[in-house]
């Protein structure tokens, strides 16, 4: 399958209904034989855009590994919520170690797998922006280094929320969380020069790296089923929101993600072997206001006194974004536009 | 003046009146609360000069703390369980290099199975760290005991751990008189280290040691620790001039005098057990308790003589060492050596679960009668257990013992209040 | 000594709440002590938490299991978590509905004696009104207070002028003094021991 750019979608979400595609084309969740890799009942907040992420990459993985899957958790909301005792959501051989080793023990499943002869079982270990970005980055980059047969996903809702919403390197400036309030000359979480978890595992040399939102479910799909057919160390970064640490309403889970990605905050692009071969075109380019506005970690931005100097300074960055990564312009115009309309 | 408090703000405005210069933070239940209030203190201004350095693991926390205090700063961190074990490495390095840090424990059991809630694991598995480590029963006391640490730490120059209960204190709002800043500043010199990286006076903190001096390095490591023996009870004594309170110490009896049979525990559970010796006593028991402050280093001679008027010991205790047992037991008994005193050892509370009052009468009463065993687990819901060693029994592949437990223990029993 | 439980959900301030009543208390010279059962509950999962009163310092640290008072913060939760357990015939339940006793299917928690009151009080509709907002804790602290005596509705005022200031504050002390309004007096201060012999029913008006 491939990101193939759908031509119908509804104004506004660009979401695409599954009966306007190919039934070879539809997303893995209309499928009546799905793996459900995480079924219901789990205990993740309503809106919670990680469940979300998490459901549809497993079930594209299972369904790309025909089922012989293994996952390995970090600590984090989502190893919290999935196994509330005495019960678990988990429809695949799973198993969480700690907060920081997640990687690492992932490559343990590999070498295991290896040294069994076991060519069919696939890896996925996965974790929040902590447990991949911090604690886990030491494990992970050596992940890569060795080229060990893992899938690595981070679900980047750009903070601790299991703890209760801390910073972390994936915070982004000026957001409020419980480590980094909204008061005192620069409200919110300070201006460092970041941490590009994807540039930095692109720079690991390893064949396969790309971010993904939940606001374009069937490019995340997409991702997850071309890295499965890869073999080797493999990094897929999922933004997902996250309505409690946010402070967004939790029927406004993809809306927020969908301005993430066309304010030029979040770019979407898919790339491997050190380069960035293919990026998501913003359809409507929109000030970062608008994606801003939505969220309570940045209403100190606004009330009591619009902060427009640190406005203008996030907008500048998503603007980096856009020319880095050449997010706006015609389709077909720039090189990186590998499989707009059409494929790869 | 008292406050109606949240234990985790008591620690922190505590803390904040002990103007530490560098305070390092990683999230993890149930110290969060302590370090986001600190964040904020220092965010907003009010605790001036100080660096609060979000760090990306424990073990950073930890290192950020060994590299402000070896260069003159005042330094902090809180931590807890998982967090505790992941800074492991540098705790013993701390505690080698001699370095002053204050670090909150908010106690938590340890995983797996992971388990948010309150125990003695974490900080008891670090009990032969070299670092001091002092327990709290109330908030009132966790707040009071914050302030004698950088002191004790600083006088000897080695790191203390002030351990309190996380979630049964960290998160319970009661009635709580802050240390007032002025008497803090009056009783807490100003930092002057023993050792300091400084071009003016260059210095190497941290060389390899061989076989020749190894063993005489740790000898004064010890030597050092022990030196708190005598310094605890004079700072808490200190503490108390000048605070009007009794706090910390090395331990403390409760109606134990005249007793027969005396609990030991640390901790905030010494509240529950205070009630309970009083219903007791109502009814002609002669029961006392005594509450242990300073786990390490380890008070022997106090202990011998707060309980060598007993005939049984009752030590409760919110760990376990593995393959032997009680672990405050097993120096109770080394304390006791000699006595005609019998020790039991009773593993309570563990991951959380409930001591409650009705659990720890009819465990006196036991007691009491002389026919509690040597080793006891509290509320140890036999059928569950037995029911599992069954299906290890039964075959190889029996699979993972949470898992099957709390299979067993069914949606019904888990939703229940815990 | 007072023990009160309170049952709640996840963001609906379940823990607030206890504090509130605890920093009450405190303000009447009085000792308190408030703690959550603390789970890693998300927003929406079921959370419990407690509040000791007494004249005297608490040193337990062991949680409710017989409460005096209970109040349930959301009605959804009266048919999926034992809500009632520990219930003594001397117990008073406070439950935040604008439906009837008889309506939640409560009715037998009276007729069968099994406490010695249970009151119902349209909180949330009143913090609509008062606070613009679906938060009833307030009102509910509120309504305790004149239900149980054990605290003034004054403190519960005062404590929710500690923690929140300007119109938030105001408005829910003006839906604790709405609820308080709404219930029939106590007795007295509380105490198990002096409440009422046989079991009333009360409903707030519910379109108060
Ligand atoms: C060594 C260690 N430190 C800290 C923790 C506490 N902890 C558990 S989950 C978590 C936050 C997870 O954040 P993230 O990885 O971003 O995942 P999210 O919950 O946001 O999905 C933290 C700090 C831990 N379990 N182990
Ligand atoms: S806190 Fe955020 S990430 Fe965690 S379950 Fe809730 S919405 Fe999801
Ligand atoms: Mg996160």
């Amino acid at each position: 399958m491939t990101a193939t750019r759908l031509k119908y979608f509804q104004t506004g979400s660009f979401a695409a209904g599954n009966r306007l595609v190919e039934p070879s084309e539809r997303s893995e969740q209309a499928a009546p034989g799905r793996a459900n890799a995480i079924t219901c009942g789990h205990r993740a907040c309503q809106g919670c855009g990680e469940a979300l992420g998490a459901r549809y990459a497993l079930d594209a993985a299972m369904r790309a590994t025909g089922g012989e899957l293994i996952a390995a958790n970090a600590t984090g909301c989502l190893e919290v919520f999935s196994t509330p005792y005495p019960e678990s959501s988990w429809q695949l051989p799973w198993i969480h170690s700690l907060f920081g080793n997640a990687a690492a023990v992932s490559t343990g499943i590999a070498a295991a797998l290896r040294a069994k002869g076991n060519t069919r079982t696939r890896v996925i270990g996965q974790g929040g922006d902590g447990g991949t970005v911090d604690i886990g980055f030491a494990c992970l980059s050596g992940m890569f280094e060795r080229g060990d047969d893992v899938l690595f996903i981070c679900y980047d809702n750009e903070a601790y929320m299991n703890t209760g919403v801390q910073r972390s390197a994936a915070t982004p400036p000026s957001a409020r969380t419980a480590t980094t309030q909204a008061v005192g000359e620069a409200p919110g979480a300070p201006w460092g020069q970041g941490k590009n978890a994807p540039l930095i595992a692109l720079a690991h040399e390893i064949p396969y790296v790309a971010t993904a939102t939940i606001a374009d479910l069937r490019d995340l799909e997409a991702k997850v089923e071309r890295a499965m057919q890869i073999r080797g160390a493999r990094y897929l970064h999922v933004l997902v929101t996250c309505p409690l640490g946010w402070g967004t309403a939790s029927g406004d889970a993809i809306r927020v993600a969908r301005l993430a990605v066309e304010t030029g905050i979040f770019p979407v692009w898919e790339g491997g072997d050190g380069e960035v071969t293919a990026v998501t075109r913003i359809r409507h380019r929109t000030p970062v206001e608008e994606y801003l506005k939505l969220q309570t970690r940045f209403r100190h931005l606004f009330t009591p006194v619009r902060d427009d100097a640190t406005i203008a300074r996030i907008q500048a960055r998503a603007d980096r974004n856009i020319e880095r990564f050449g997010l706006v312009g015609e389709a077909g115009q720039h090189p990186l536009d590998l499989h707009e309309e059409g494929g790869s | 003046m008292p406050e109606q408090l949240e234990g985790s703000q008591a620690v922190a405005r505590t803390v904040a009146a002990c103007r530490p210069e560098v305070i390092c933070a990683y999230p993890i239940s149930p110290q969060t609360h302590i370090v986001e209030a600190l964040s904020r203190l220092v965010k907003s201004g009010a605790l001036h000069p100080c660096e609060f350095v979000n760090v990306e693991s424990e073990y950073a926390a930890m290192s950020v703390a060994i590299g402000a205090s070896a260069t003159g700063a005042r330094a902090y961190t809180a931590t807890a369980s998982q967090g505790l074990l992941y800074m492991a490495e540098a705790l013993y390095n701390a505690s080698g290099l001699g370095l002053p840090i204050v670090m909150t424990v908010a106690n938590r059991a340890i995983g797996a199975p992971i388990n948010i809630w309150n125990d003695h694991s974490d900080s008891m598995s670090q009990r032969d760290s070299g670092w001091i480590q002092l327990y709290v029963e109330s908030n009132q006391e966790a707040a009071d005991v914050h302030v004698q640490a950088f002191r004790i730490a600083e006088a000897l120059s080695l790191p203390v751990m002030v351990c309190m209960d996380g979630f049964i204190l960290t998160h319970a709002v009661e009635r709580v008189e802050l240390p007032d800043p002025d008497r803090v500043d009056a009783f807490l010199p100003a930092f002057e280290p023993r050792q300091l990286l400084d071009p003016s006076a260059p210095v190497t903190i941290g060389a390899m040691v061989g076989p020749e001096a190894y063993t005489e390095v740790r000898y004064l490591a010890h030597y050092k620790q022990m030196q708190a023996l005598d310094l605890i009870p004079e700072v808490a004594a200190a503490f108390q001039q000048a605070f009007g309170r009794a706090s910390g110490g090395l331990l403390r009896p409760y109606r134990s005098s005249d007793a027969e049979t005396i609990v030991v525990a640390l901790g905030s559970v010494l509240g529950t057990i205070e009630d309970c010796v009083d219903q007791l006593r109502d009814d002609g028991h002669r029961i006392g308790a005594v509450g242990l402050r300073t786990f390490r280093p380890w008070p022997a001679e106090e202990v011998r003589r707060a309980l060598e008027g007993a005939r049984h010991v009752i030590v409760l205790e919110k760990a376990l060492s593995v393959g032997i047992g009680g672990i405050v037991a097993q120096n109770v008994h080394r304390a006791l050596e000699g006595l005609p005193i019998t020790v039991h050892t009773v593993i309570a509370g563990l991951g959380g679960r409930p001591i409650t009052m009705a659990s720890l009468r009819s465990l006196c009463e036991r007691g009491l009668a002389g026919t509690l065993p040597d080793t006891t687990f509290l509320d140890l819901e036999e059928a569950l257990v037995d029911a599992e060693i069954g299906r290890m029994r039964g075959g190889r592949r029996s699979g993972p013992h949470a898992e099957n437990m709390l299979r067993d223990v069914g949606t019904v029993g888990a939703a229940g209040l815990t | 000594m007072f023990e009160t439980r309170f049952h709640g959900r996840g963001g609906q301030g379940v823990v607030t709440s206890a504090e509130l009543l605890a920093v009450a208390a405190f303000q009447e010279g009085r000792h308190a002590q408030a703690f959550p059962s603390f789970g890693s509950e998300r927003t929406g999962a079921p959370v419990v938490s407690f509040c000791r009163i007494d004249d005297r310092p608490i040193r337990t640290r062991e949680p409710i299991s017989a409460p005096d008072a209970v109040i349930i913060i959301d009605p959804t939760l009266l048919h999926h978590v034992d809500v009632f357990s520990g219930l003594t015939p001397g117990s008073q339940v406070l439950v935040n509905s604008s439906r009837s006793a008889e309506e939640l299917g409560l009715g037998d928690l009276c007729s069968s004696h099994r406490v010695a009151r249970l009151q119902v009080v349209p909180a949330t509709e009143l913090a609509r009104r008062y606070l613009g907002r679906p938060l009833p804790n307030a009102a509910l602290l509120g309504a305790l207070a004149a239900m149980t005596g054990i605290v003034a509705v004054d403190s519960v005022a005062a404590a929710i002028f500690e923690r929140f200031s300007g119109e938030v504050g105001q408005g829910n002390a003006r839906a604790a003094y709405a609820a308080a309004e709404l219930v029939p007096p106590s007795s007295g201060r509380a105490a198990p021991e002096e409440a009422p012999g046989g079991p009333t029913v009360m409903a707030g008006t519910s379109h108060a």
